[in-house]
Order: C-alpha cells, then structure tokens, then sequence
C-alpha cells in the first residue's frame, strides 16, 4: 500500500477511484435502458482505436482514397476485420446512443437538476453527427461525395452569405481533393474532442447523481446502507454492482453486434450502401441520394418542408430547429412527476407517437420523394415538433400518479 | 413499455424498405457457391481471357487466386498475359480516354461489381444480350438498356433476337398487354387519351448457335459470376468463418457474464 500512498500524495487516484467507482452511488433499480450509457463509451472506445488504425493505412487524397480503403479490405492483415468493426461501429454507436436518449425521454433524465446534463449530452450528440458526416466522405465512393455535396449545399441556402459559407466549407468551388483533406482532419479531431465532452458529461453526471425508473431522487431519501452512513438508502456503489452488470450488458450487446459485424456488415445496405463500391464521380449523379440511416429522420424534415421565395432555406431551418428544440426539453416539460411510470396516458401517449415518428422519419428519408411521401414526410414534421411544442400543456394537464418514497424493484 | 420497446425494435425494419431501383427486368437466381474453387478458378480463366481487355479488378492482385487454390506458376501460366508479376494488381493497359471515345464511356472496373450491382444482375446481364441492329455494336441488353459493351460472350452462346410484347400503359400502370402491336394500337386509338403503347422485350429466340449449349453457357456466366463474386469480397468466407466462433465465445462470455452479476447482487434487496 505504500506505493499507493506515494502515488495519492502525489495524484488524488485513490480519491477519484473513490468517488466516481467504489463511493459512486448508484440507484439499485437500473434496468436494462441503463446499459445504453456505457454501451456508448464502448462503442466511442472502439470507434477511436479501429479509426486510428484505419488511419495508418487510409490515404485522405481524391486520387488514392478508394483505393487505399479496398488496400485495408484486401491486403492488410485483418483489415477487413478492423473496417467493418469502425463501419458497423458507426451505426451501433447512434443506435446505442438513440436508445440512451430515449432513456432519458422515458424516466425524466432531462429535469431539474440534471438540465445541464441533458444540454452536454446534446452536445455530444451534435459532435457525434458532425464526425460521423466528416468520416462519411472519406470512402470517397458515390455516395460518400454526392451525400456530403448534398449537405454542404445545405449552408448554400443561408441567405446572403451562404454561398461563400459554402465555398469556405468545402475548400472548392465543388467536393474536391481540398475537402477531403480537411474532412479527414476534422474527422481525426472530433473524437478527442467526443471523449472531452463525455468526460464532462460523467462529471456532470457524478454531481447530480444518476436518475432512475422511478424518477426519484434517491439523495433526498433516507441515508445510511451498509457500506456508509452518509449515503442514499436505496443507492449502491457503482464498483462492483454496475460494473459487473455493464460486463453482461456489453456481452449482450456484443452478440448483436458481431452478427451483424460477421454475417450482414452492410446491413442491406444500410450501414454500407451499395452505390458507395464505385468511386466517386463528379459527373456522375447517382439516381437517389440518400443520407445514411441515422441522419434521415432530419433529412426527411428538411425534404417536407417546401422552397419559399426560391429558397431551401426554410426547410434547413426547420431541420437545425428539429435538433436545436431538444436542447429546451427540461424547460417544456411541466408535469409534477419525472418518470413515465407515474405520468399520466396523455404523456404515454404523446411518447409512443414520437418514438413511432421518429421511425417514420427515418423510414421516409431513406427513400426517393414523391408526393404521397412528402405528404406523410409533412404530417410527421408537424408531429415531430408538437410533441416538443405542446409538451408545456399537455404534461400540466395530464393525470399524473403519486410517487412512492422510496425505489422500487 | 413492452409497446415502446417494440416500436424502438421497429426502427430496424426499414431495411427491407432499401432493396429499391434497380432494373426492371426480373433477375434471375444465380445460385453461386463461393466455397467451390474449380468455378472461381474456371470464372478467373474467363474473366482475363474475356474481360480483362477493357475491364480492370485494379483493387485485386493476381496472387489472390492463391487462395483458391492455385500456385504461383499455375497463375502466371494461365492468368498473365502482359508480363504482370503474381503480387501485381490487375489493371488494364486501355487509357479511359481509348475507352470513352470506343465505348462512349469508359470500361468500369469490375472489381466491386458484385457489390455494387448484385450476384443475380451480374449472371442475368451475362444472360440477356440480343441482337439490335440500332445500337453501335449491334446489341443490346435488357438488364442494362443501350449498354456500350459488345456481346462479348455471343461466339459461344450464340445470337439472340428479342421476342417482344406490347404494353398499354395509363400512367405508370399497365392496363393491357398484347402480343402484336396492332391489337394494342386498336385499343389505344378505342379508348383514347391518356394511354400510350409500350415495346417490351419479352423473351429471345436464337438466331445462331454457339459453341456451347445452353446449359453450358449458363455454367460459363455462373463461373464468372462467382469469380466477381468472390473478388469483390475476398474475405468474405473468412469473415463467416470467423464470425461463427466469435458468436460462440460470446455467447458462453455473456452467460458466465450473467452469472457474475446474478452471484454479485445476492445481497441486494
């Protein structure tokens, strides 16, 4: 133990092992919606070390990038294996992550004290879109360009500035060689800048202490366990409890993750789509571009909303309001009670709509527009947003049940 | 909440929603096997002796039928023509601009066709050459309408003509389909506005015999497509393979994971 004294004179380890693992106390009612948090380190964890060794053999030039990419495929030793592990990666990270938002929606994670939590979390979200949209042109395949030129014609439409905004972005006139250098750097950045972000998240997290099913807040219960007097009741230490409970819900995940990483790594071409096997072409428009799965829910608002004055413009607005209006949740929502398990049928079922509409959204945005679609596209914007919009009536009208003292099983 | 667990499962079904585009001729099955390495071998023998003039697999190197079974003489023997050394990759000496101004664009590399396009397009492409004396090289092909590539393969399957049939179509619905375009042209001139008559091809009949049978030639596109089948995801066998002791490691990891956690919370209440 010596040695540990020599490093704790030195460096708080003990202390921080102390506060964030073994003296962390958790609420014991976690279910399974609390594997999500540590699922996502997982996969941020996976996503960083598979990049970086992507990256030792990826060529960020418009001349040599698809090339370099079937290089890894084919003639690195189980670089198949290390891309399939950051592309399938990709898409178990937002699934991961949308699930552990909706956690959030569903037990009231988002309320005082916890606002500046959920406003980190969105952060991180919104880096999370920004990396995986940067390492999405990377590939340098047809969709990979023609989905970024998609996308950065969306700051086009700003008015006034936004055509030089769009030049400024991209580095060229068009996607060029210069965008794909500078993609590629960001791409590299971001990720540290991700794991800053979830570091701040999980401090945040540790002041507040973690929510539950029940939406109670265990520090103001009675005290005293059995490993302290001073500590929640119904709280336990994080270290061993979680942490062996997170190893089982890692393997879970695992399992999902390696069937689909080892038998179906394209997904139907949801998470490789098939246009993307041929080099980029600017003179080539494929038939259909579509935004991989995780951005179409917002791609589809963009699309629902119709040019005025000539202008895509309000539809772009529309698609950052869609994100931006997460960020005033814990503010919207006026119900007396946290979790959905005490909220009244009118919150259950304001919730189930926009969990069914964000699918919807995402279905729709994955497909070619036609009017009946862009229709539909338009009833579930308007969906989307009333949620959020009619959240401060609709959570004080509703009938709430009363909240027991303590946690229950 | 079982309800919204089901919705949140649901936000994987749109997968079956992408299978769109594509042409719109049926595709028929190719019925590959990628473990069986004499048809990989036999497809790599026709694929540089029939496509690799104007079609690369640059991302692909000559060794990599190595791992089908095939030594390093054997490959330079049967496989190199052009002086390419085993570990060169497979590029062609036709300058894209030689390409674009024979062919109107440039021969694709075929690589990633298997990928890109799919197993079943690729074998029935093969497949659906016929005669049209309108096009450059005198065919054209219903898989790929008013391709630029000659019928490669025609001194062995043969020459095909087209048999057609004749649509009436109201929109992008067909309301009526005929054998002669006559009786459709009646119906369209009876009922009148809004409908239009549309040639479809519906079939072929040889016009010539080739080499082979037909049941030959068909073994000759399935060869070939389980040879582009195959370089376009050489790892893909491995990946399987793999992947079967992966899940089984983790399916035991996650009991004993289980187990863990079970023996862990006794003592929580």
């Amino acid at each position: 133990m010596s040695f540990m004294n020599w490093i704790d004179e030195r460096y708080p380890l003990t202390k921080v092992w102390n506060e964030h693992l073994a003296q962390y106390y958790a609420p014991k009612n976690f279910n399974s919606w609390y594997f999500f948090g540590s699922l996502a380190l997982l996969a941020l964890v996976n996503q960083i070390v598979t990049g970086v060794w992507l990256a030792m053999a990826y060529k960020p030039d418009a001349e040599l990038a698809f090339a370099s990419v079937e290089y890894i495929m084919r003639d690195m030793d189980y670089g198949w294996l290390i891309r399939y592990m950051h592309s399938t990666g990709a898409s178990a990270f937002f699934i991961v992550v949308y699930l552990h938002m909706f956690r959030g929606l569903m037990y009231g994670s988002y309320r005082k004290p916890r606002e500046l939590l959920w406003i980190i979390g969105l952060v991180i979200y919104l880096a999370m879109m920004a990396t995986a949209f940067f390492g999405y042109l990377l590939p340098w395949g047809q969709m990979s360009y023609w989905g970024a030129q998609v996308i950065v014609n969306l700051f086009a439409a700003v008015p006034i500035v936004g055509e030089d905004l769009s030049v400024w972005i991209r580095g060229d006139f068009v996607i060029s060689d210069a965008t794909l250098n500078r993609f590629f750097a960001l791409h590299f950045l971001l990720p540290f800048v991700l794991a800053a972000l979830v570091f701040i998240h999980i401090v945040a997290l540790h002041k507040v202490g973690s929510n539950n099913p029940d939406g109670i807040e265990i520090k103001k219960g009675p005290k005293g366990n059995r490993w302290s007097d001073s500590a929640p009741a119904d709280g336990i230490p994080f270290h061993p409890y979680y942490s062996v409970k997170d190893i089982f819900g890692v393997g879970m995940f695992l399992i999902f993750f390696c069937a689909v990483l080892f038998f179906a790594p394209a997904m139907g071409g949801l998470f490789l789509e098939a246009p993307n096997f041929e080099p980029a072409n600017p003179l080539k428009t494929p038939e259909h571009i579509a935004p991989v799965w995780y951005f179409t829910p917002f791609y589809a608002m963009l699309r629902a909303i119709p040019p005025m004055f000539n202008s895509q413009f309000p539809g772009v607005v529309v698609m950052f309001a869609s994100i931006l209006i997460m960020f005033f949740l814990p503010w919207l929502d006026r119900s007396p009670v946290k979790s959905v398990r005490y909220k009244g049928p009118i919150f259950k079922f304001a919730l189930g709509i926009f969990a069914v509409t964000f699918v919807v959204l995402a279905y729709l945005g994955l497909q070619s527009s036609t009017p009946t679609k862009t229709l539909l596209a338009q009833i579930f914007t308007g969906l989307y947003f009333a949620f959020f919009l009619l959240m401060p009536w609709y959570s004080t009208i509703d009938r709430t049940k009363p909240v027991p003292e303590r946690v229950t099983q | 909440m079982k309800k919204l667990i089901a919705v949140l499962a649901m936000m994987l079904v749109p997968v079956a929603g992408l299978a769109a585009g594509g042409p719109a001729v049926p595709l028929e099955k190719a019925n590959i096997d990628l473990t069986n390495e004499a048809a990989i071998q036999r497809g790599a023998k026709y694929f540089v002796n029939y496509c690799l003039g104007c079609h690369s697999t640059q991302y692909a190197r000559y060794q990599l039928m190595k791992n089908v079974g095939l030594s390093e003489s054997q490959i330079k023997e049967n496989l190199i023509f052009d002086g390419s050394k085993v570990g060169d990759l497979m590029k062609i000496a036709m300058p894209s601009e030689y390409g674009a101004e024979a062919f109107g664009a440039p021969a694709p590399d075929l690589t990633l066709e298997g990928r890109l396009r799919s197993e079943d397009w690729i074998y029935t492409y093969l497949k659906s050459f016929y005669a049209d004396p309108t096009r450059s090289f005198g065919v054209n092909n219903t898989v790929f309408p008013n391709v630029g590539m000659p019928n490669i393969l025609w001194e062995l399957e043969g020459l095909k003509e087209a048999a057609y049939k004749y649509e009436v179509h109201e929109g992008a619905h067909t309301v009526a389909t005929f054998e002669s375009e006559a009786e459709a042209q009646a119906m369209v001139r009876e009922k009148g506005e809004g409908l239009k008559v549309v040639k479809v091809v519906d079939g072929f009949n040889k016009i010539s015999e080739g080499t082979l049978t037909e049941a030959e030639f068909d073994q000759v596109a399935r060869d070939l497509t389980t040879y582009l089948a195959y370089v376009a995801e050489p790892s893909k066998l491995e990946r399987q393979r793999l992947g079967v002791w992966v899940l089984l490691f983790l399916v035991i990891f996650t009991v004993l994971a289980y187990m863990m956690k079970k023996e862990w919370w006794k003592d929580v209440h």
